[in-house]
């Protein structure tokens, strides 16, 4: 059955995702695993991210979205899943 | 007790970045000192200053991508090219898996970054502390040039942050071959390393100790042991030497530049003359002195002196202690020279500069001259003799030079070194 809301969900998925690589790549010298990420992939893991560098790639995330992302959410952010659940929230929240 | 020689170099000087342009401008009498716009707008005395031609950019072939992204440290970037030049200009790859257990480094710095903590204190000060990231610690801190360079270099020793003001280069490299000589590392990767922004150079200028009658010609600004000299001119750079266990760079068959015979450390206590800005005569004759028994050798084989001598009327003194301490005449004074009047007095980075400038003269047999010194000062060439303050480089047989630089705080270091023979 066709749903709009649903189309837009999946297709601004994408879009964040592929935006977060752009927001990842000076943080990782792994390039063939960024090309490929997906919601599981784990940014010390798997894309070797030091993990002192999250807060920069926080601070990266919330000035191209401008949006805020508090202490409590930014712990959340392990992989690139929960990275794009956060910047939709917050998205939806500036909506 | 270990033999140390010098197998390896990096200079960002302000009249040379590498070795090669730093040896041409050596022999040449190339200055590096320039005129600084910015300065006259900000309405100091001193209009000029020593910079090394050095662009940040290239720093991006030394460091790692990810590491490079958000690098903004001005005096530790200085350092990462003058540690990782004198590396591999000793033969040694860059990457590693291992710790180098073997190697340590000891690499001095004077004050923090300003550049970066003037961001820091505009973030803070408008409630913007968490938007500074995670950068500016590493950066910012005093352990921050050793901490980039023993990082990339994976150097597993000892790895020390010195500071003793306009000593701190001579020191850095006086530690490491002690801690060579003495079996504590093999090989040591030593230095310093200094960027002078407007904020520390106007607190330099505020002390009315800078040159200021050569704005109009920068080359002419610096004048140690001249009649005309009034003043320092600051400067800005870094130089790294790799000290060597003599077997240890045997074995490896590394080229050997020179060899360290001795050194010594001290300070003036503040007493007797000295203060927090001028030394102790007593200090300066002991640290001499005590770095001649450290070598074994006495006065009469020194066959150059690379002074401190800084174009301020600290030279005249300087040169007095000199003759004292190492019991010489004008008739069998040996030639002297200073570094600074082409470089100007890169502060912290002075004495490893100015060393990597003794090592390179070794190296290659001559002296080079003192710019700048058409007028001596009678009061010195009384001391020395006028024959003994070359102002053309001059070919000779040199076998040992004696090093010394005094920093604030009343604080001394003296290096021996010579030519290295089997």
């Amino acid at each position: 059955m066709f749903d709009p809301l649903k189309i837009y969900t999946i297709m601004t998925r994408q879009d964040v995702l592929s935006e977060l690589k752009k927001v990842l790549a000076p943080y990782t010298e792994n390039k063939a695993a960024l090309n490929e990420i997906n919601d599981q992939t784990d940014l010390i893991k798997d894309l070797r991210i030091n993990s002192s560098n999250l807060v920069d790639i926080i601070i990266d995330t919330e000035s191209r979205y401008n949006i805020e992302i508090d202490t409590d959410a930014a712990e959340r952010i392990s992989n690139v899943g929960a990275c794009i659940d956060v910047i939709m929230a917050k998205m939806e929240q500036k909506v | 007790m270990n033999r140390v020689v010098v197998t390896g170099l990096g200079v960002v000087a302000p009249n040379g970045v590498g070795v090669p342009a730093f040896l041409h401008a050596l022999r040449h009498g190339v200055s590096g000192i320039r005129y600084v716009p910015e300065y006259e707008q900000l309405g100091y005395n001193c209009l000029v200053s020593g910079l090394p031609d050095f662009q940040q950019e290239e720093l991006r072939s030394y460091l790692p991508e990810v590491i490079f992204h958000g690098f903004n440290g001005k005096a530790i970037g200085y350092a990462v090219k003058a540690a990782l030049d004198a590396w591999t200009d000793a033969g040694n790859e860059i990457d590693t898996d291992e710790a180098r257990w073997e190697t340590g480094c000891v690499f001095g710095n004077s004050a923090t970054d300003a550049g970066i903590m003037k961001t820091v204190i505009a973030r803070v000060d408008s409630k913007e502390a968490r938007k500074l990231g995670s950068r500016v610690i590493e950066q910012t801190m005093n352990s921050g040039p050793t901490a980039y360079i023993s990082g990339r270099l994976g150097l597993g020793n000892k790895v020390i942050t010195n500071s003793a003001a306009c000593a701190t280069g001579s020191q850095s490299v006086l530690m490491g071959y002690e801690y060579i000589k003495h079996n504590m590392a093999r090989r040591m990767l030593v230095g310093s390393t200094e960027h002078l922004d407007p904020y520390m150079f106007g607190s330099f200028d505020a002390m009315r100790i800078l040159s200021r009658k050569f704005n109009h010609a920068p080359a002419q600004a610096s004048r140690p042991m001249s009649a005309s000299a009034g003043g320092f001119v600051p400067g800005s750079g870094a130089a790294a030497l790799v000290l060597e266990d003599l077997d240890f760079a045997l074995a490896r068959g590394a080229t050997i530049y020179a060899e360290i015979l001795g050194g010594a450390c001290n300070s003036g206590g503040q007493k007797s003359g000295g203060s927090m800005t001028a030394p102790n005569p007593s200090g300066v004759h002991r640290c001499i002195t005590d770095a001649l028994a450290d070598a074994g050798i006495s006065g009469e084989s020194i066959d150059l002196i690379s002074g401190h001598l800084t174009a301020t009327a600290a030279d005249r003194l300087e040169v007095q202690n000199w003759a004292t301490a190492l019991n010489r005449s004008p008739e069998n004074f040996p030639m002297i020279n200073s570094t600074k009047s082409m470089i100007g007095h890169c502060l912290s980075a002075a004495g490893s500069i100015e060393l990597a400038g003794v090592v390179l003269q070794l190296k290659h047999q001559f002296v080079h001259p003192n710019v700048n010194l058409e007028d001596p000062n009678p009061e010195i060439t009384h001391l020395v003799g006028s024959s003994n303050l070359p102002t053309s480089a001059v070919d000779k047989e040199l076998n040992i030079v004696a090093k010394a630089n005094f920093g604030f705080g009343d604080v001394n270091t003296c290096l021996i070194l010579s030519k290295y023979t089997q």
